[in-house]
């Protein structure tokens, strides 16, 4: 089951191109200072920034790995959206925007160095610009795979020519450019993905024929089973739900991560900064709908494209083998796979068997949902979507890691004291050289795939303490510098420890835990150790931040101004029409998301 | 910031409607659709969305511009009587 892309398909993608690079010329002659390439100037409209806030984080991990978890999990996996992104957007925007865009710190890491010191900020620094790089490279490597699969494409030119895209149009017009181009790969997103939804349900019988077709009501609840890991498909209980997804990991994402506050720092005003994820929360609410559904229908729909027949009720499987004709490198086989959902092949062409089960290679499930129900034409609209939310994340990381750089590295350690035009121009050499390395690691995740689950789980473990810092940051001005490095370095270090000690059923012991040699607890599913991880390093350093804070000595209110709640004036929103306040926004937002979870439930 | 984003949302889109929607026009009777579409011509029906949707973009985008000019004007005027 291949797709040959007609005149038109290539059109549509070359016209994406020429705009994505169009923006960036346009853009090149308004970036004169630093402030101008890696802060916008702090001119951009909240709407603009909101989106943009979305569309960054909008990389393959949501598009393609969403999708996947659909087909695998059902709607549960809408929790990622509902628990694990919406209630800190809303806690970033109306609680911890104050501090960051207040402070007039550039990045995350120089907020940290205004609140506690320089080696916080050194360690977040180093290991966000490092990660950043790496996940890039990750990502790039996972589109060149799928353009290669699915299209026949060469893995290599796919690499190179994103690369040189996203290079091109970030070297131009720096995060200016990249916000505008996330606002356009926003829509064409979301534009490229109606239709996708809508023919899936129609071709299935809405929601209430997916529900049937699916014949697994634990699929079609994203409630109902969370009672006990063995009753649903993703083995988790609500309180790893709640407490590991929910509240740690959501608010380490979403209120630390500099690739998303970066977007809300270039706003216009304070107001603009506030309302930037609570604007981005209400597509991001939606969006189950556009890429979590197509996975899901995939696995229970026919490939009636190649055997010629319309589809219907025939039974998936007894259809999937009249397409196989397959080999490594030819088209892709849906012999023994799962409704559209190809089995996963080894070397020689041959599915791959798990405990007498076919292994689904579950990424292909949203390509090839593509591929079934879109026709030339719109085919091209679709690889566009796919293209253009690789490459907003791509950007994305680009950006943060130039500011943070060349802000927090190399003016913070190496050259203190140079022009602004010197600096300006180290952010153009950061982003040749970030994407450079992006590329090397994505070839190092081809050839050496244990190297990279290495990798993020390393970046795993740094992650997860890291909202406890700025939450005692922000809340707590007792909170002193060598308390949050101390809870930082501790917090990695109980993530460490108790990824090594526990371990996933029907597991062994290597990256999937139990690395040091005793397992004293065994998760039903491997989120579910994630969550608990996250749990332990989040509680672990929220401990040792403020047990030595309270033994080292606090800085003097006057240095906290502006930094800490108490000491901050609370920012006020004059000259906005009731419905464009924050606060309301806030409370619509989680109106709405109350109903969805009923709905859904 | 002197560029407006609408500007080029709403070319890129107006132009992927008229393809796309000509493309459909021109393949209405393609088994293609029944292929993969379930029977419905999306690319005609689509593509009249995204034009849609891209005319729209570029209304706006020419209504800030004149807003922006307007407001630039006044300005102008402001600081002109102030000197006065």
């Amino acid at each position: 089951m291949r797709p040959h892309p007609h005149w038109i398909d290539y059109s549509v993608i070359g016209i994406y191109f020429t705009f994505v690079l169009g923006i960036g010329f346009v853009l090149k002659k308004y970036m004169k200072t630093s402030a101008d390439f890696f802060l916008s100037g702090r001119s951009i409209p909240a709407w603009i920034t909101g989106l943009a806030f979305l569309s960054a984080n909008l990389g393959a991990q949501e598009v393609i790995g969403m999708g996947a978890s659909g087909a695998k999990y059902g709607i549960m996996t809408s929790h990622f959206y509902w628990v694990g992104a919406i209630p800190a957007m809303i806690f970033v925007g109306l609680f911890m925007m104050p501090f960051y865009y207040g402070s007039r710190a550039r990045s995350v890491p120089e907020y940290l160095k205004l609140r506690f010191d320089e080696k916080t900020r050194g360690l977040n620094a180093i290991s966000f610009a490092v990660m950043t790089v790496f996940s890039s490279g990750v990502s790039m490597y996972a589109m060149g795979k799928l353009l290669q699969l699915l299209l026949g494409w060469n893995f290599n030119a796919a690499i190179i020519v994103s690369a040189l895209i996203v290079l091109a149009y970030t070297f131009l017009g720096g995060l200016t450019s990249a916000i505008y181009n996330e606002v356009l790969q926003f829509f064409l997103i979301v534009i490229g993905f109606i239709p996708l939804t809508f023919l899936g349900l129609k071709d299935v019988g809405g929601w209430e024929g997916l529900k049937a077709r699916i014949g697994n009501d634990a699929m079609v609840h994203s409630w109902k089973y969370l009672g006990s890991p063995s009753a649903n498909p993703m083995g988790v209980e609500w309180f790893s739900m709640l407490m590991g997804l929910g509240f740690v990991l959501s608010f380490g994402y979403w209120c630390t991560d500099f690739l998303v506050v970066q977007r809300a720092m270039a706003a216009d005003s304070m107001t603009s900064a506030r309302r930037t994820p609570l604007i981005a929360a209400f597509p991001k609410m939606l969006f189950p709908f556009l890429v979590i559904l197509p996975g899901m229908i995939a696995g229970v729909v026919s490939a009636a494209t190649m055997s010629g027949h319309t589809s219907g009720g025939v039974p998936a499987k007894a259809e999937s083998e009249v397409v196989s004709q397959s080999g490594p490198g030819g088209a892709i086989s849906l012999e023994g796979g799962k409704g559209i959902i190809p089995p996963k092949v080894d070397e020689s062409g041959k599915p791959l068997v798990k405990d007498g089960k076919v292994v689904l290679d579950y990424d292909l499930a949203t390509p090839m949902m593509l591929v079934r129900y879109f026709p030339s034409g719109l085919l091209g609209l679709g690889l566009c979507a796919l293209m253009a939310s690789f490459m907003s994340g791509m950007a994305g990381n680009t950006t943060a890691f130039n500011s943070v750089w060349t802000y927090d590295i190399y003016q913070g350690y190496i050259n203190k004291t140079a022009s602004d035009q010197h600096y300006l121009w180290m952010g153009r050499a950061a982003t040749v050289f970030g994407l450079a390395v992006s590329v090397a690691a994505a070839y190092v995740a081809r050839q050496f795939n244990n190297i990279m689950d290495v990798l993020q789980l390393v970046f795993a473990f740094v992650n997860a303490p890291l909202f406890a810092t700025f939450l005692l940051g922000m809340f707590w001005k007792r909170a002193t510098g060598h308390g949050a490095f101390c809870g930082l370095l501790g917090g990695t270090a109980a993530a460490a420890v108790h990824h090594g000690i526990t371990l996933p059923m029907g597991s062994v012991p290597g990256v999937k835990g139990g690395f040091l040699g005793v397992v004293v607890h065994q998760y039903p599913s491997e989120m579910a150790q994630n969550f608990w991880t996250a749990i332990f390093a989040w509680t672990t350093c929220f401990t040792i931040t403020i047990l030595v804070s309270l033994l080292t000595t606090p800085r003097p209110d006057g240095e906290l101004k502006g930094l800490v709640y108490a000491l901050t004036d609370r920012p006020k929103d004059v000259d906005l029409a009731w419905y464009q306040k924050p606060a309301v926004l806030a409370v619509v937002v989680l109106t709405v998301l109350v109903v969805l979870n009923w709905i859904f439930w | 910031m002197g560029f407006d984003i609408r500007l080029p949302i709403g070319m890129m889109f107006s132009v992927f409607g008229v393809l796309v929607g000509a493309y459909g026009a021109a393949t209405w009777d393609s088994e293609m659709y029944a292929r993969h579409s379930l029977g419905i011509n999306v690319n005609l029906w689509w593509g009249l969305v995204m034009l849609i949707f891209g005319a729209g973009m570029l209304l706006l985008a020419r209504r800030g511009a004149v807003a922006a000019r307007a407001s630039d004007k006044t300005d102008k005027t402001l600081k002109n009587s102030i000197v006065k």
